[in-house]
């Protein structure tokens, strides 16, 4: 048997590498944590194990970025929201895919991966979020 | 227990010109307000009395320079009094002011000098933008392209959802802080905007657009506190903090319990009235973040000056204009007056200490005797709250 990777953060990013949505689960409460942390926010426990997610929700919120840091100049204007996952937790990121005159709050969405950045921390892989 | 009695005494205050200063350090901002603070306080000999100072700035970046503390005292002539910087982005000098209430309560200093700077507008709108999303979180917010404004329309776009906030009453505390801007000589922008110039501004991060957003400024505050009872050695009109609260929230938005409200200043506001024993209807002039208009909004919430999702309405019916049932942002605010982040805290209580002074000239609220300044740290996770009454 493989060894349980730590739950950090770099290591939800490298689940991301391989296409899986993972996040921490509380052994002793259940609690869903994402970001993974090394000390359950519900209980204090620090007993997990990884957990994949379902990868669909709601979106709670969203805006379009048309003045964006210079990383990110040549995609602006883009959009980013933040997802309830139908595990529980709530996530930022990019929403792609669908014109933002479209975009409702309470809509349907699902997360998405683009492996195409193959590198280290901090330059992960990201997620984004699409229309199912 | 501590409840409505002062903690300690502002006895003079000083604020730089905030606005563009081109040809100046932070450093030389810093003393500039330092001055003012020294010459309303004759009675004081700064070298000899000031016993420490504590420093609210955020970033390290604008100016390539770390180690503030020391720096800032060495040019206020305060060498070799101890000094310390803290950081709590845009809330660093509120935390600053409560740290300084600490010193003195503590009994390790009679006299202390707490105060902020930041020097910003020498750098480009697009390297301000990634070091002030500094105070967000790496790895899921900056890391996917969400800017300070994108954290901010965030939470508007919600209430927007939620309560049936308007673009139009955002707008509207554009408009009321731009008036109160005008009547103060030290805000950056002294101009009246109109409630279309606002709603046709550019877009920044949908729905907040140019002018929903404070400004990029160049700035330095200061206050000087001591126990209240040495108060009257130094001034016969000093202004008493009596109630200060302070509380933490996760550092990212996505993780809040709301997107339409901001707990950590809701708790900071709450135990500040507490300790002042002051109820929101008691309060005469506010000073709250409005970093941007739907900041404002959520503000009236938070401090219960009216219930959730209220905030818009209040606004548009002029209760919190200049010569309304509590005017909030009398210094033109954040929007206005101008935001050099680590100096905002204690700007609020420099213009809370003028008007509880009857030092506000054009923009006097007559018979202000009680005072709140609401400070707000990134996107939330760090709030101050302060309570201040005429001595």
């Amino acid at each position: 048997m493989s060894e349980t990777p730590p739950f950090t953060i770099e290591s939800f990013y490298k689940f991301v590498t391989e296409g899986k949505l993972m996040a921490a689960k509380c052994s002793k409460c259940e609690t869903v944590l994402l970001p993974p942390r090394p000390v359950c926010t519900k209980c204090l426990s620090t007993d997990f194990r990884w957990v994949e997610l379902e990868r669909k929700g709601k979106l709670l919120s969203y805006t379009v970025i048309h003045v964006s840091p210079v990383q990110f100049q040549s995609m602006a204007p883009y959009t980013v929201g933040i997802v309830e996952l139908k595990a529980g937790p709530h996530l930022p990121g990019m929403i792609r895919g669908v014109e933002p005159e479209k975009i409702r709050v309470g809509m349907d969405l699902r997360v998405d991966f683009d492996t195409s950045i193959q590198t280290q921390w901090p330059l992960w892989p990201r997620y984004f979020f699409r229309p199912p | 227990m501590l409840i409505g009695k002062p903690l300690v005494s502002i006895v003079s205050a000083g604020l730089s010109k905030f606005g563009r200063l081109d040809g100046m350090y932070g450093r030389e901002i810093f003393a500039e307000a330092a001055k003012e603070a020294f010459e309303r306080c004759p009675n004081l000999d700064p070298a000899k009395d000031v016993e420490a100072l504590f420093v609210g700035q955020m970033g390290e970046s604008y100016e390539h320079q770390g180690h503030t503390g020391p720096t800032l005292a060495d040019w206020t002539g305060l060498l070799p009094k101890p000094a310390m910087r803290l950081e709590s982005a845009c809330a660093s000098s509120g935390v600053a002011l409560r740290i300084g209430i600490f010193a003195v309560l503590s009994g390790m200093h009679d006299i202390v000098l707490v105060g902020g700077v930041e020097k910003m507008t020498h750098r480009t709108t697009a390297e301000v933008t990634e070091f002030l999303a500094m105070a967000s979180d790496f790895p899921f917010e900056q890391w996917h392209g969400i800017t300070f404004p994108g954290l901010y329309a965030l939470m508007a776009t919600a209430h927007i959802h939620k309560y049936g906030t308007t673009e139009e009453q955002m707008a509207m505390v554009a408009v009321k802080n731009h008036n109160n801007g005008v009547l103060n000589p030290k805000a950056h922008m002294q101009k009246v905007v109109t409630l279309e110039k606002v709603m046709s501004s550019r877009v920044i991060a949908w729905p907040l657009k140019l002018y929903d957003c404070s400004l990029i400024t160049d700035g330095a505050s200061c206050l000087i506190l001591t126990r209240p009872d040495l108060a009257k050695k130094f001034t016969d009109t000093p202004v008493h903090i009596v109630g200060s609260g302070q509380a933490s929230d996760a550092i990212g938005i996505y993780e809040r319990e709301e997107l339409t409200t901001m707990k950590a200043g809701k708790l900071a506001g709450q135990e500040a009235y507490k300790m002042a024993g002051v109820e929101p209807k008691d309060l005469d002039i506010a000073e709250v973040h409005d970093c941007f208009t739907i900041a404002e909004i959520i503000a009236y919430e938070d401090l219960g000056l009216c219930k959730p999702g209220k905030g818009g309405s209040l606004v548009e019916e002029g209760v919190t204009m200049l010569d309304g049932e509590i005017p909030v942002n009398t210094s033109g605010g954040l929007k206005s007056k101008g935001h050099p982040v680590g100096a905002t805290g204690t700007a609020q209580a420099y213009e809370i200490y003028l008007q509880l002074t009857g030092q506000a000239e054009r923009r006097q609220v007559s018979g202000a005797e009680v005072a709140l300044s609401h400070n707000v740290g990134g996107s939330g996770a760090t709030a101050a709250v302060h309570i201040y009454r005429k001595g």
